[in-house]
């Protein structure tokens, strides 16, 4: 049996572990540290972790402080607070300098569930990658999470994270020759008429979705984009010349998420039909999450519909 | 500096601001010229800064909150020696990289890019919590404009400051009462800004902001304090102070002078310069 976790779980897991190993880490947390889960951080290092209240535009500026003086902060809180109430913080304090503040967004998208709309952040990877120079990440199980953690550590600059709420099954251990890389995505299944790219909870959702279709007889690849910005232009370009179209699907607004990258950056370089799953130009609502998703038509079922789209369109 | 040295290099750093105000045609002289004796005897008495390693681990730092006031602030950091003078010719040219707000990268002796308000204050208290953090015995200064204070992250930025103890940190308050729109009063009021500090469990000091010597003994004073708590200094300034058509006009927040006005301004200011040198 898979392991079943939460994104967040495995991030706070991650940040006591790797404490040690890395002692500028410094982790900021904004009155929500049971559900961010970085309360096991502040109980194991009390001296490096900082609970700023709820005050998240101050939060930001004090990492943004910190790290001038060579600590590594992880700020972290909502991704609606993060990127939406705090992002000119984020933009002025944080990335215009080029300063080295990771900047976690919990609860992203609509499987925050029950406590509906107003905390169901469906524009975070927009509003982050409009940012210049700013990292944008959605790592889709425990495992991936892991190795973000890590590869943040070690990378200098200002980036943005989102963590899921639900507990998800871990597929990425599995893959043959599965490999961590910023900036790169992962092809998780190989595939000839069709590709599904894919970011945190929606990859194991097109796992799933390309193994019935494969009862079909379509041949859908599977591609985990972890990392929203800088789009992996590589992987993008060879899976739309080698399969001809192209399903983006992501827990975020169709506007300004992975698909809206993954169609720009298409359209340049190679028409190709890109069809975008995810939610579409609509606030979320109140409800246990996987009902939340379903109604939104975040599934495999829902993958499926568009990639018979796109089946259509590239002929 | 005795008080007089320091009246000669705060008029030179006003000369400055001027100039390169006038040569870019833009920038925020009002608020420059209010701040300068402040920033004067803090980088010239006070902070412990070495120009030839402006990153030294050690040093004060200083966050410019009301980044819009950077000429002031290069022209101190050009005159203590961070860079040449001629530098601030290209003040907000695209020939150059010295922005129109505080730039920390391109701008030796700048250790925060600022510029939209409310943020430098919270920056500062990340400084200052670094430094409670590694037991330096650094001081982190933080300048703030009074219409600044409208922002409500300064006051999320000072409940955190008395929260963590931080009495490494001042905070000072150009008070000039102006702001672009017009008098504080007008556009949203502030005071009592003492009371509110107070309140936040801040230690209060005010201090008039061009007298030399009150504002050397202000910045000792503020670093005497060690009851846990941070400092801010409310400091009554006159905006536009040093040439007489700018003082205590609203109009001269943001605009240029024009080359005759500008001629006007360095006269009176030349004439200062010799009587004090005389």
């Amino acid at each position: 049996m898979a392991e079943k976790i939460a994104t967040r779980g495995a991030y706070g897991e991650a940040i006591v572990a790797l404490a040690e190993k890395y002692p500028a880490l410094v982790v900021l947390d904004a009155d929500l540290s049971g559900a961010t889960m970085t309360k096991a951080f502040s109980k194991a290092y009390p001296e490096r972790f900082f609970n700023m209240g709820i005050a998240e535009a101050n939060m930001m500026g004090v990492a943004a402080g910190l790290a001038t003086c060579g600590k590594m902060p992880f700020t972290n809180t909502f991704a609606m607070f993060a990127a939406g109430r705090a992002f000119e913080q984020v933009r002025n304090s944080i990335a215009y300098p080029r300063l080295n503040v990771k900047v976690i967004g919990s609860h992203g998208g609509l499987s925050v569930g029950e406590d509906g709309a107003t905390h169901q952040c469906v524009e975070d990877f927009g509003t982050m990658s409009t940012i210049p120079g700013m990292l944008v990440l959605n790592p889709c199980d425990g495992h991936e999470m892991r190795l973000a953690v890590e590869a943040l550590l070690n990378y200098e600059g200002p980036a943005y994270m989102r963590l899921g709420r639900l507990a998800v099954e871990t597929v990425t251990d599995t893959i043959e020759g599965y490999r961590f890389e910023l900036g790169k995505g992962v092809t998780l299944r190989d595939g000839s008429d069709v590709t599904i790219a894919a970011t945190g909870l929606t990859v194991q959702m097109a796992l799933t979705a390309a193994q019935q279709l494969s009862g079909e007889g379509i041949s859908a690849r599977v591609l985990d984009m972890h990392t929203i910005k800088p789009l992996d232009t590589e992987l993008i370009l060879k899976a739309a010349q080698e399969t001809g179209c192209i399903v983006t699907s992501e827990e975020h607004n169709i506007y300004n998420g992975l698909g809206s990258a993954v169609a720009a950056y298409l359209s340049e370089v190679c028409p190709t039909p890109v069809v975008r799953h995810g939610v579409e130009d609509v606030f979320g609502r109140s409800g246990k999450a996987p009902a939340v998703l379903e109604a939104y038509g975040i599934s495999p079922a829902g993958i499926i519909e568009k990639v018979k789209k796109a089946l259509r369109l590239k002929k | 500096m005795d008080k007089k040295q320091l009246a000669i290099t705060a008029t030179k750093a006003r000369l400055l601001a001027l100039d390169m105000v006038h040569t870019a045609a833009s920038g925020h002289i009002g608020g420059s010229l209010s701040a300068l004796d402040a920033l004067t005897v803090l980088y010239f008495n006070k902070m412990r800064v070495d120009p030839s390693n402006p990153r030294s681990l050690g040093r004060d730092r200083f966050v410019l909150s009301k980044g819009h006031c950077s000429p002031a602030l290069y022209a101190t950091l050009a005159l203590r020696g961070f860079f040449p003078v001629e530098a601030c010719k290209l003040f907000r040219s695209i020939e150059g990289h010295m922005s129109g707000h505080a730039e920390m990268h391109h701008v030796p002796g700048v250790d925060m890019s600022t510029g939209s308000l409310g943020q430098g204050i919270s920056v500062a208290v990340g400084m200052a919590l670094a430094g409670k953090v590694d037991a330096k015995d650094y001081r982190v200064y933080t300048l703030l404009g009074d219409g600044e204070c409208q922002e409500g992250q300064v006051w999320e930025a000072a409940m955190a400051a008395a929260k963590y103890k931080l009495d490494n940190l001042c905070a000072i308050i150009d008070h000039n009462g102006l702001q672009i729109d017009g008098s504080n009063d007008e556009v949203m009021p502030i005071m009592p800004l003492d009371k509110k500090f107070e309140a936040f469990n801040w230690n209060v000091l005010t201090v008039n902001g061009h007298d030399y010597e009150a504002l050397d003994a202000v910045y000792d004073r503020a670093a005497s304090f060690n009851n846990g708590r941070p400092t801010v200094i409310i400091m009554e300034t006159i905006k536009g102070k040093g040439v007489s058509y700018m003082e205590n006009d609203p109009g001269w927040h943001g605009k240029a002078p024009n080359d005759e006005q500008y001629a006007l301004a360095v006269a009176e200011l030349e004439a200062y310069l010799k009587e004090l040198e005389g």
